[in-house]
């Protein structure tokens, strides 16, 4: 064990799992000599060489199609795309060619692709370093979509993404790459995809939130106890596969339900998570399902602080909620 | 394709022949006009086949078979194909069973690809013929991933990319020759140039003198090849392969073909071939050039030609009857081979 911070996690999964099986590579822009810039492969150039740390040309159809191409042989890749608003030259890759290779050969061309990205605002990056585009890849049947929140599952994610059979998005919340750090175990430490994460246990309402908005929401609740209202947290880590019994679990509980998440709200996820409620929990609904997001504009550069979630919105969602009945 | 046909000469004699494939060459070129005929033979009859409600799409590679037919006898087992758009042939020459490929048309229940794809995208693991999609351009960067694989192993093989002439358009195209020239993979880009996209002819694809010249400043050779001529087409690849399989690098090859047939079942090329295309066309038809070359050099006689002909219709005839009328897939496989087996089916 040892105090990591999130980005440093990220490093920590992928030299484990590079030492452990040689047939893990990376590959993406400025991931080599420099070692990424953010640092999420400083070291690995040094220690694996060029030709599992591969600095590649400046293309991102490019990274995820030769990324198909390696994971097609046997290989097992992670890519990395230095920010994801930079990933939809590679989108006709992902969504017709990664997503769909198992499928579409009967299951004789399985394409174990991993992608790293870091996602998301509250970095001062304007449209282009900012967004949260999550829901295009939830959308893709045949994808995987991951986003860790405390460095322990950065770690753990990634390694069962790299030992997963199928196509993984992996977002990394860049806001928090170094503002949390946390205990993060040594050797094989693997979090399994599906299985929610109960951050605070409550029964007044539960507050949905994953990436860099967790820590905002756990700040909310902080504030709501100390009104007396008594919140939950769960953090659903993995988008797809999605831990649909907790949610319903948890709202069954405590009546009441405010998802958050940075990304916009119209068919943001969401969306889907109050439809997974209104289909599965309505009866034990209290309060109108509430959606804490940001808008739906274009992410913006001096505005950034107005469109983002924080920890004032979230609890005033949550106190409505339970003002409702 | 009967020799009477005026189509214009393969420019060899038996020597040349002796030096561009070996002593070998009457059998290996006899091998070439029966798999030749043999995908002449499958287009017409899945074309009819298409025309009666039988199968639902067909895409004919006529015009092409010199192309596939070579490409086909030259890889090595080794080798791996990233098929374009009209490439089945190659699966087929290099071991996937006809009557596998007769499934497929059909999406049946025993199509290896289990339905999912439309016809004419089949996928044969074994003969290493990847699947297709029907997306432009983008199996040319994957190509390069494979080469990447098989060199970070030391495996022998070299990855071959098919894509057709507007492919040349593609982001894919360039992110593709660029990645293979800078990490020096063995890949060969092919061009399975028709002359035609859909309806867009080359004039309107590129500015560039030939689709081949683009190779030169990605930093790797380029050759422009008949691609009706079965002779120069494989000479090429012979060539071609031998380098890449040296760790030379990556080369491209254009091969020049003219489409005999609608790019699909779903097109009408009257609305915008000119009418003496079919002429031209035909006078470049690779089976009737080599037929006329291999009569003409006495390999073949007309007698040996019409048993070729009767031989690879009744061949298509049997894969047919043997697959038509199998189950459709069974509903449950809708959900199978989304995700790795432990977790099938719909999210969540």
């Amino acid at each position: 064990m040892g105090e990591l911070t999130l980005v440093q996690a990220v490093n920590r999964g992928l030299a484990e799992a590079m030492r452990a099986d040689p047939d893990v590579v990376l590959l993406g822009e400025d991931i080599g000599v420099n070692g990424g810039v953010f640092r999420a492969t400083e070291g690995l150039y040094k220690e694996f060489g060029e030709s599992r740390v591969v600095d590649t040309p400046l293309s991102e159809t490019g990274i995820v199609g030769a990324a198909i191409g390696m994971a097609l042989y046997g290989l097992k890749p992670v890519a990395e795309i230095q920010f994801m608003d930079f990933i939809y030259p590679a989108f006709d890759q992902i969504v017709s060619e990664l997503a769909k290779f198992r499928y579409r050969s009967g299951g004789q061309f399985p394409c174990h692709v991993v992608i790293r990205t870091p996602y998301g605002g509250g970095i001062k990056g304007g449209l282009y370093h900012s967004q949260s585009t999550e829901a295009y890849f939830c959308h893709t049947a045949g994808l995987k979509v991951v986003v860790p929140s405390t460095p322990s599952d950065a770690k753990g994610l990634l390694l069962t993404a790299i030992h997963d059979e199928d196509p993984v998005i992996f977002l990394e919340p860049k806001r928090i790459y170094r503002a949390v750090t946390g205990e993060v175990p040594d050797g094989d430490h693997r979090v399994p995809f599906g299985q929610a994460r109960l951050v605070r246990e409550g029964s007044d309402v539960s507050l949905f939130a994953y990436g860099a908005m967790v820590p905002p929401t756990v700040e909310a609740a902080e504030t709501l106890a100390a009104e007396g209202i008594h919140a939950e947290v769960i953090d659903p880590r993995t988008l797809v596969p999605l831990d649909e019994s907790a949610i319903v679990a948890s709202v069954e509980k405590t009546g009441r339900a405010v998802i958050v998440h940075e990304a916009a709200r119209f068919c943001g996820l969401g969306g889907e998570i109050a439809a997974l409620l209104a289909e599965k929990a309505f009866y034990s609904l209290k309060a109108p399902i509430a959606r804490v997001t940001g808008y739906d504009t274009p992410f913006p550069y001096a505005l950034e602080h107005v469109y983002l979630p924080n920890a004032e919105k979230i609890a005033a969602a949550a106190r409505n909620a339970v003002r409702a009945s | 394709m009967s020799p009477k046909l005026s189509v214009v000469p393969l420019p060899y004699s038996a020597d040349d022949v002796t030096s561009l494939l070996g002593a070998d060459w009457p059998e290996r070129l006899r091998a070439a006009y029966r798999w030749m005929r043999l995908g002449r033979a499958l287009d017409a009859r899945m074309q009819a086949l298409q025309r009666q409600g039988r199968v639902g799409f067909y895409g004919a590679a006529t015009g092409q078979e010199a192309v596939n037919v070579a490409t086909g006898l030259a890889t090595r087992s080794e080798d791996w194909i990233f098929p374009g758009l009209r490439e089945q042939l190659v699966a087929l020459v290099r071991g996937h069973p006809l009557v596998a490929y007769a499934h497929h048309l059909f999406a049946d229940d025993r199509d290896p690809g289990r339905g999912r794809n439309m016809p004419c995208h089949p996928t044969a693991r074994e003969v290493q013929y990847v699947s297709m999609s029907s997306v432009i351009g983008t199996q040319i960067s994957q190509a390069v991933g494979l080469a990447y694989g098989l060199r970070q192993r030391q495996a022998p093989g070299v990855s071959l990319a098919f894509f057709g002439d507007g492919a040349t358009s593609s982001n894919d195209f360039h992110a593709g020759l660029n990645f293979a020239a800078v990490w020096h993979l063995p890949v060969l880009f092919c061009c399975a140039n028709n002359q035609w996209a859909i309806s867009v002819p080359t004039s309107r694809q590129t500015g560039a003198r030939t689709f081949a010249t683009k190779a030169a400043e990605y930093g790797m050779p380029g050759w422009s090849v008949d691609g009706t001529d079965v002779v120069a087409v494989w000479a090429a690849l012979r060539g071609s392969l031998a380098r890449a399989a040296e760790g030379r690098g990556p080369e491209m090859l254009e091969f020049i073909t003219y489409r005999m047939t609608p790019h699909s079942s779903s097109d009408d090329p009257s609305r915008y071939q000119p009418p003496d295309w079919a002429a031209r066309a035909a006078s470049h038809d690779p089976v009737a050039r080599l037929e006329s070359w291999l009569s003409v050099n006495g390999v073949l006689d007309g007698a040996a030609v019409e048993a070729i002909g009767r031989e690879s219709e009744a061949e298509v005839r049997a894969a047919v009857e043997a697959a038509e009328g199998t189950v459709a897939p069974a509903p449950a496989s809708l959900t199978e081979d989304v995700y790795a087996p432990d977790r099938s089916g719909s999210p969540g």
